[in-house]
């Protein structure tokens, strides 16, 4: 109660360190002139564009997914949701390259069936594909919000005069409102810093644009837009830290017969986006394969990818532990918990430009693997804080304290009751944190030590290169790891709800 | 085994304990009660070693603790039952039975004794609640505490299971031989199983005695409110008997008020109602309870009082009635509140 908890030291230093990569920008930004052209409009307007499209058509596609797979009695409901979860752990780019590929004159589809498609390209292909990866955000927090809700309040609703559209309208669609909030403003946020999916498609947005100015020499420049997007992102923030998702008493949850029509409807449109977002590029990746075999991979990209991601791993769970102990000790260390979660709001593409700088402020740090391994933890370090503190949260003082009744020393309490209880956050804050550097490509790109190439920069080397058939090794192989974290992902889910239940 | 001395707590400004002092007996079961807020789980936090005294000593065998002095909590073998039990999730129920212990036979013998044997290798999550009470009891006993503190530990069941519980936990704590703090909400509960009860308002005792002694003769009116249902009817000192509205009553010796004019307790059980014709009241309703009836009864003075009847009894509501005193031990008597109201 007087002296400040020790974790309080390095949390303090990990929210500053968090806070600097923003603040370089800020002070970068300064030096560049501010262009008021009808270049940088057009700029906000296709970064706006690309975002408002997406968010559209992820509701359109999360939204109603969401109502039939909690309510309707579809057939193997568990695996539509798991399949229809899927896209949210492939990384767009893949996505954006095999719908490049497939699509257009000359694309593969042509070449297979003769069939004359248009180009994906524009803000039209950058939306779709975007919407194709994104609207998991949406269908995720729906149901959430749906499960929440009590059947019993949408009979009394029925019992009070209202038809089941109507309830359905008037009773579940306001209370799950906040949930659909709360998963448009995710798709807002990833559509906002995405990088590789605008630059594939050629639609001028910030992102796509920071990597020019960057690749041009325009460090300044790159900074002055990085603070532009930034600003976008700060408003989504600001929208997404006024939604209050409303906790009920869970109660029985809604059952929905459907018409044959509908169910037909919900299955085809189900089918139609798995097709769309996971079949097409197994099979473009897949043809490529079989076409041009493993020529040109090596296995150094992978085992690259799997070193950086370890330390990064290994280091964002070393900040992670005092940041999660401080945010339950008090109001200080509460606020060093939300400014981690800043990593999250600076997309990839930005944070390499700021730590960029920083490296060639600090010739010693420039183009090492320390530099890029601090990007990865600085950005994924929200992953790890949630998942340690969800751990760390079921250590109540009450358990220390019983330990501590019974004749055991603080240490020996740590040792037998605290430790053994948070060890499985400590697991999944690495494996998480493993698996996003493991497919992270913007800041790879900027930050690796020449040389040093991973999974998803030899990819991008051969995307821009044209040599597209190469590809299919690492895509494949980004799939497989797109594939564990996903499975990690739902039993984490599953795990969680096991507890809530019991 | 025991012993508090002007014990203050304080938590920033705010007093949770305020010099209070109590001592424990060596097999003794004591419970605190009281609304609450009112510092009964931080005199056990305290006595615990969870948290520090401000002011004041707490004497546990021969160890000494005070503000200056603090002991850790492991070092006092003082073992604590937790409302929420705080059950390590990660261990079993055998293994957190038998926590710290080198020679497991006690924690086998105390499964055997609370009826654990079924469940000896299950884990906490899926225990009743029930279960999870008796494996914090037995883990608790097994490690041969020498004080035993018991936080609400009937709290977070239902009621059925409470009636039961309460008894088998004051039985293993007369087969341990233990000492026992136990900390309730619930009057009914300290009234039964403790050996004696304090009663707590403020951080303050209001009052330390045999059960039945304080719910007889509470040291004040707020003691008699807590403990029951409580109504003061005014009457007049004479003779060895106190005259009221509704008859004489005995008084015993604790007529030590030199005033004449006094408050009587009256509990529900302490008065009768008969149907009359020419009654000093009527009935305004009627709650069957099963074994009995309670009536709620308006005197012809104005004033409410409460009555509780034999189950047979049967009047029906606006019946007119006489109401009558019919304790037969001695009823409390208080210096009569300024304003003059006398019924609560």
């Amino acid at each position: 109660m007087t002296r400040p908890p020790l974790s309080y030291i390095p949390a303090g230093l990990t929210a500053a360190a968090v806070l600097a990569p923003v603040i370089v920008l800020i002070y970068m930004s300064l030096g560049a002139d501010l262009l008021l052209d009808g270049r940088s409009g057009e700029i906000v307007l296709n970064t706006l564009a690309l975002a408002a499209c997406t968010v559209i058509g992820a509701t359109l596609i999360g939204v109603p997914l969401a109502v039939v797979t909690t309510y309707a009695p579809l057939p193997a409901r568990q695996l539509w949701v798991a399949l229809l979860a899927a896209p949210l752990a492939i990384p767009s780019y893949l996505g954006a390259f095999a719908f490049f590929a497939a699509f257009g004159p000359g694309g593969e589809i042509e070449t297979l069936t003769g069939l004359a498609t248009p180009r994906a390209e524009g803000l039209i292909g950058a939306s779709v594909v975007m919407t194709l990866y994104t609207y998991p955000f949406v269908l995720i927090s729906t149901r959430a919000a749906l499960q929440s809700l009590d059947a019993n309040v949408v009979d009394a609703a029925r019992t009070l005069g209202l038809s089941l559209p109507a309830a359905l309208f008037r009773i579940v669609l306001p209370r799950a409102a906040n949930g659909i909030a709360a998963g448009i403003l995710l798709v807002a946020l990833y559509t906002l810093s995405d990088f590789a999916t605008p630059a594939i498609m050629r639609l001028d947005t910030f992102t796509r644009m920071i990597y020019v100015e960057y690749n041009a020499f325009g460090l300044d420049r790159a900074a002055l837009m990085s603070v532009q997007l930034l600003a976008l992102v700060v408003v989504v923030l600001f929208f997404e830290s006024r939604i209050r998702v409303r906790r009920e008493r869970p109660g029985r949850v809604l059952r929905l017969p459907l018409s044959l029509p509908i169910k037909a409807a919900a299955l085809a449109l189900a089918s139609v986006v798995m097709l769309a977002a996971i079949a097409l590029p197994l099979a473009v990746f897949g043809i490529w394969l079989a076409r041009q075999g493993v020529v040109g991979f090596e296995l150094r990209y992978a085992l690259n990818s799997a070193y950086a991601a370890l330390l990064a791993a290994g280091g964002a769970v070393l900040v992670a532990l005092p940041v999660a102990y401080a945010a339950s000790a008090g109001w200080f260390g509460r606020l060093c918990e939300r400014a981690t979660y800043l990593g999250f709001g600076v997309p990839g593409i930005v944070m390499g430009t700021a730590l960029v700088y920083i490296g060639l402020r600090l010739p010693l740090l420039y183009q090492t693997m320390a530099l890029l391994v601090l990007a990865y933890v600085l950005r994924f370090l929200p992953l790890a804080v949630g998942a340690v503190r969800s751990s760390t949260e079921r250590v109540e003082s009450n358990l220390v304290g019983a330990a501590r009744s019974l004749g055991a020393t603080r240490g020996e309490a740590f040792r037998r009751v605290s430790f053994p209880l948070i060890l499985p956050g400590i697991v999944a804050a690495a494996a998480l944190v493993f698996l996003e550097v493991m497919r992270e490509l913007p800041a790879t790109l900027l930050l690796r030590p020449t040389g040093f190439d991973t999974l998803a920069t030899y990819f991008w080397r051969v995307y821009e290169a044209g040599y597209l058939g190469r590809g299919a090794v690492p895509a494949l192989a980004l799939v497989f790891v797109s594939g564990v974290a996903l499975v990690l992902m739902l039993s984490g889910e599953a795990r969680r709800q096991r507890l809530i239940a019991g | 085994m025991l012993d508090i001395h002007n014990l203050t707590v304080r938590y920033g400004d705010a007093t949770a304990v305020d010099d209070l002092s109590l001592a424990l007996g060596s097999d003794e079961i004591l419970t605190l009660v009281g609304p609450t807020g009112c510092g009964k789980t931080s005199v056990l936090r305290t006595v615990a070693g969870l948290v520090a005294p401000a002011a004041g000593e707490i004497r546990i065998g021969k160890l000494r603790i005070n503000a200056k002095r603090n002991v850790a909590p492991e070092k006092r073998r003082v073992g604590l039952v937790f409302q929420d039990f705080a059950l390590f999730p990660h261990l079993s129920v055998v293994d957190n039975i038998a926590f710290r212990l080198k020679d497991r036979a006690p924690a086998e013998r105390w499964i055997e004794q609370l009826g654990l044997q079924a469940h000896r290798d299950a884990m906490p999550d899926t225990l009743s609640g029930g279960q999870k009470q008796r494996v914090a009891l037995a883990r608790a006993l097994a490690h041969a505490p020498a004080l035993l503190l018991l936080d609400e530990p009937l709290a977070s069941l239902d009621a059925a299971l409470k009636a039961q519980l309460r008894w088998e936990i004051r039985d293993a704590l007369k087969a341990a031989g233990v000492p026992a703090i136990w900390v309730t909400h619930d009057q009914t509960e300290a009234l039964s199983v403790g050996d004696r009860m304090g009663i707590m308002r403020d951080g303050q005792l209001e009052q330390i005695g045999a059960p039945d002694a304080c719910f007889r003769l509470p040291a004040n009116r707020f003691v008699a409110h807590f403990l029951g249902d409580a109504a003061f009817l005014p009457g007049h000192l004479d003779a060895g008997q106190v005259h009221t509205a509704l008859g004489p009553a005995p008084i015993g010796d604790v007529a030590h008020t030199p005033e004449p004019n006094v408050d009587v307790l009256v509990r529900p059980d302490d008065l009768a109602v008969a149907a009359a014709n020419e009654g000093n009241s009527h009935i305004e309703w009627s709650r069957y309870e099963g074994e009995t009836r309670l009536y709620g009864v308006r005197l012809n003075t104005g004033a409410t009082l409460r009555v509780r009847a034999n189950h047979e009894n049967h009047l029906s509501d606006g019946a007119a009635v006489e109401t009558r005193i019919c304790a037969g031990h001695p009823l409390a008597l208080f210096k009569p509140q300024a304003g003059g109201s006398s019924a609560p």
